[in-house]
C-alpha cells in the first residue's frame, strides 16, 4: 500500500513540474452571445466559424469584422431601416459541429450568413443553408470545388481559391525568381496536393521551367533528409511546397542543414507567424502566397483603425476578407430591398462595392472578381509583401 | 555512389533513432510480454523536458554543447521517473490480469499523457533550439553526413553497447535475463521481479528520452503528437527485428530506416511507408518471429 501512495505523490509532483514549465498561453474562449429576440426591425447576420478550439484564431476575427460593419451601418440607420444584429455561432472548424451550427442559425431565422471558416466545415454546412435558401459568404474557405463545381449556388467568397493560388506561386517562381528546374513537394493532403498539382500544371503549361520532381511526403514524419537528398540530386533551383507550416519548417530547416540553399515557395498554409517562430532563422527568405492585401486601400485603413479603437488590438487572420464579406452581404441586402434569395444573388453579382480587398462584385459561380493572391517573403522575421 | 552514400547515412541516422525507441518496446515485451503503447509518449515527454531545460540554460547563456548534455541528462531522469510511475500506476495493479487488460491500460495511458501535455503545454508546434553545433572537421563530409546525424549515430551506438554490456555482465542484467526466461522461476530463486520490471521501464524510458532530445534538436520542432508516429515506427522496428530481442530491435530499426531512405531516394517518398510496411509483412511471412527473434512455442 505504501508503494501505491508513493507513486501517486510522484505522479502529482511530476504533473506539477511540467505544468510549471508551461509555454503556451491560455486561449481566451469567447462565449457565443445570446441570440437577439427576433424583433421585427432586426436583420440578423449569422457569423459561423471556429470561435473556440485550436483554430479559433482563424474564426474570431470574422466576428469582430461583422460587428464593426454592423456598427457602422447601424449608426447610419441600418439596412432598409432594420438594425443589424450579429449572431456568432461556433463550429470549431469541425464538419459535425458545422452542421449543428447551420441548423441553429437557420432556426434562428438569420437573413444572411458570414462563414464558415474552414473548407471542410463549409462543405458540410452548405446543403442546410441551400435548403433554407440562405446566402452564405466565406472569408477563408479556399477549396476549389466550393464554387467551381457549381453545386452550391448560395455560396460566395471574398478569397480566391486553391487552383489560382498554385498558379500564382508557379508564375512568381518563373517570372520573378527566374528558376529553371522546380521540385514540387506536397503533404498528400487535399489542400497541399491541390496546390501542388495546380502549380505543376501551370509550370508545364508555361514551359519556361521544368518540373524535375513531384512527390508527396508523410506529414509528421521523423525526418525528411532522404527526400531532401533527392531534391539535391535533381539539381533543382527551387522548391514549391504545398501543405502546412509544420512540415514546411522541417523541410526548410533540413534543407539548410544539408547546404541546399535554393528558393522555397509555398502557400497560405505556411504564411503564418507560427512558421517563422518554428523555423527561426531558416525561415528568412522563404516565399509564400497569401490573400492579397491592398496596403493603401482606404477602406482597409479605416477598418484597421476601427478595430484598434473598438477592440484595442490588431485584427487577426482573414479580417479584411471577413470585413469585405460583411460589407458585400449587407450592401446586397440593402440594394435588393429585402433578404429575398434571388434579389440578393442578383445584387451580389451586379453591384460593385469598395472593400478592404478592393472594389469587388461576384461572378456567376460565387467567386469575387478581382480578388487574388499576393506573394510574401520572410524578411527580418516578418512576412513582407513582394508582389 | 555519392547519392547512395547520402541515402545510406540518412537511413542510418533515422534508423538509429528508431532503434533507440524500439529498445524500450522490446525490453518491456521481453520481460512482461506487454506492448507498452505509452512508450512513444515517454519519448515525447523527454523532448519537451529537453526543450524546457534548453530554454532555461540558453537564457542563462551556457555553451551549446553543455546545454545538450545537461538537457539529455535531465530529460533522461525525468522520463525515467515517468516510466517508473506509469508502470506502477497502470501496469503493476494488472500484473495477474488477462493480457488484454494491461494492453488497454497502456493505450489509455498513451492517450492520457498526450492530452495532458497538450493541455499543460500547448497544442502548437514549438521550435526546438539547435543544440548540436556544426563541427569543423565534419565540413569535408557534409555532403553525406551532417554533424547532427553523426551525433545521433554515435550516441545511439554508445548507448546500445552500454546496454548490451549492462545486460550481459551486471547482476541486474542477469536478473533481467532470468525474469525474461521465466518470471515464476526467477522469483523462486530469489530475484526481486518487481524491482527488475521497474528497472526495465526506467532503462527503456531513458533510452527513449535520449532519442527524443536528439531527434528534436535535429528536426528543430516538437509538439504533443510526435510520440505517436515515432512510437508506431519504433514498434514496427521492434517487431521486424523480433520483439523481445535486443539486437533484433537495433537491426530492425536500421533495416526500417534504410528501407524508408532508399525507397524515398530511388522510388518516391509517396511510397515510403508502403515499402516499409511491405517489408514488415514479407519478413513476418517468412520469419514469423522477426529477423532475430527466437522461434519458439508460445507460452500459454
Amino acid at each position: 500500500m505504501k508503494a501505491k501512495w508513493f507513486s501517486t505523490v510522484l505522479a502529482v509532483a511530476m504533473a506539477g513540474m511540467l505544468s510549471m514549465g508551461c509555454a503556451g498561453e491560455k486561449k481566451e474562449e469567447k462565449k457565443a452571445e445570446a441570440p437577439a429576440p427576433a424583433a421585427k426591425k432586426v436583420l440578423v447576420l449569422g457569423v459561423a466559424g471556429a470561435q473556440s478550439g485550436d483554430l479559433a484564431s482563424y474564426g474570431l476575427p470574422s466576428v469582430n469584422a461583422a460587428k464593426l460593419v454592423a456598427k457602422d451601418l447601424n449608426a447610419k440607420g441600418g439596412v432598409n431601416g432594420m438594425q443589424v444584429e450579429v449572431l456568432p455561432m461556433d463550429d470549431q472548424c469541425k464538419p459535425e459541429l458545422a452542421t449543428n451550427a447551420a441548423t441553429k442559425l437557420v432556426s434562428e431565422k438569420v437573413g444572411i450568413v458570414l462563414g464558415h471558416i474552414c473548407s471542410g466545415a463549409t462543405k458540410a454546412a452548405l446543403p442546410i443553408y441551400k435548403d433554407a435558401k440562405i446566402i452564405l459568404m466565406s472569408p477563408s474557405a479556399t477549396s476549389t470545388e466550393l464554387t467551381q463545381s457549381g453545386s452550391y449556388p448560395n455560396f460566395f467568397r471574398t478569397i480566391s481559391y486553391d487552383l489560382i493560388q498554385g498558379k500564382a506561386a508557379a508564375e512568381f517562381a518563373v517570372t520573378e525568381l527566374k528558376v529553371k528546374k522546380v521540385a514540387v513537394i506536397h503533404d498528400k493532403g487535399d489542400y497541399g496536393k491541390g496546390f501542388a498539382e495546380s502549380a505543376k500544371k501551370a509550370l508545364e503549361d508555361g514551359k519556361a521551367a521544368k518540373v524535375v520532381l513531384f512527390e508527396g511526403i508523410t506529414p509528421g514524419g521523423v525526418d525528411y533528409s532522404a527526400v531532401i537528398q533527392k531534391i539535391k540530386s535533381t539539381g533543382a533551383d527551387c522548391v514549391l511546397f504545398g501543405g502546412y507550416h509544420p512540415e514546411a519548417s522541417k523541410i526548410v530547416t533540413q534543407m539548410h542543414k544539408k547546404g541546399l540553399k535554393i528558393a522555397f515557395v509555398s502557400d497560405d498554409g505556411v504564411k503564418d507567424d507560427t512558421f517563422i517562430k518554428t523555423a527561426g532563422a531558416d525561415a528568412e527568405g522563404v516565399y509564400a502566397t497569401g490573400p492579397q492585401i491592398l496596403a493603401d486601400n482606404e477602406v482597409y485603413k479605416k477598418a484597421l483603425a476601427d478595430h484598434e479603437k473598438e477592440f484595442g488590438s490588431k485584427p487577426g487572420a482573414f479580417f479584411p476578407q471577413a470585413y469585405a464579406a460583411s460589407q458585400a452581404l449587407l450592401n446586397a441586402v440593402a440594394k435588393a430591398g429585402s433578404t429575398d434569395y434571388d434579389k440578393v444573388v442578383a445584387a451580389l453579382q451586379n453591384e460593385y462595392i469598395e472593400t478592404p480587398v478592393g472594389k469587388i462584385k461576384f461572378d456567376a459561380k460565387g467567386d469575387a472578381e478581382g480578388v487574388s493572391f499576393s506573394v510574401y517573403q520572410v524578411k527580418n522575421g516578418k512576412y513582407e509583401l513582394v508582389k | 555512389m555519392e547519392y547512395f552514400l547520402q541515402l545510406f547515412f540518412s537511413g542510418l541516422s533515422r534508423g538509429s533513432v528508431y532503434a533507440l525507441i524500439a529498445l524500450g518496446y522490446t525490453m518491456v515485451y521481453g520481460i512482461i510480454e506487454l506492448i507498452n503503447f505509452a512508450h512513444g509518449e515517454i519519448y515525447m515527454i523527454g523532448a519537451f523536458m529537453g526543450l524546457i531545460v534548453a530554454g532555461v540554460l540558453t537564457a542563462m547563456g551556457w555553451p551549446v554543447l553543455s546545454i545538450l548534455v545537461i538537457a539529455i541528462i535531465v530529460s533522461v531522469l525525468y522520463s525515467a521517473a515517468y516510466g517508473y510511475t506509469v508502470e506502477k500506476i497502470a501496469y503493476k495493479p494488472l500484473r495477474g490480469a488477462p493480457r488484454l487488460a494491461p494492453l488497454i491500460s497502456a493505450i489509455g495511458m498513451s492517450i492520457l499523457l498526450q492530452n495532458y501535455i497538450m493541455l499543460a503545454q500547448t497544442p502548437d508546434f514549438l521550435p526546438f533550439p539547435r543544440l548540436i553545433p556544426d563541427l569543423d572537421f565534419m565540413e569535408r563530409f557534409s555532403m553525406f553526413l551532417g554533424t547532427s546525424d553523426l551525433f545521433i549515430i554515435v550516441t545511439s551506438l554508445v548507448v546500445m553497447v552500454a546496454l548490451t554490456l549492462f545486460i550481459k555482465f551486471t547482476r541486474m542484467g542477469k536478473a533481467m535475463r532470468a525474469t525474461a526466461q521465466n518470471r515464476k522461476m526467477a522469483m523462486l530463486v530469489g530475484v526481486n521481479v518487481d524491482q527488475v520490471i521497474s528497472a526495465t521501464f526506467v532503462i527503456g524510458s531513458s533510452l527513449a528520452a535520449v532519442g527524443g532530445v536528439l531527434i528534436a534538436t535535429h528536426v528543430g520542432q516538437i509538439n504533443f503528437v510526435i510520440g505517436f508516429l515515432a512510437g508506431i515506427k519504433a514498434f514496427t522496428a521492434a517487431v521486424l527485428g523480433g520483439i523481445g530481442s535486443i539486437p533484433g530491435a537495433v537491426l530492425g530499426g536500421l533495416v526500417l530506416g534504410w528501407t524508408e531512405s532508399f525507397a524515398t531516394g530511388y522510388v518516391s517518398s509517396d511510397y515510403e511507408d508502403v515499402f516499409a510496411f511491405c517489408l514488415l509483412v514479407l519478413i513476418l511471412i517468412f520469419r514469423p518471429a522477426g529477423l532475430l527473434g527466437k522461434q519458439r512455442a508460445q507460452k500459454v
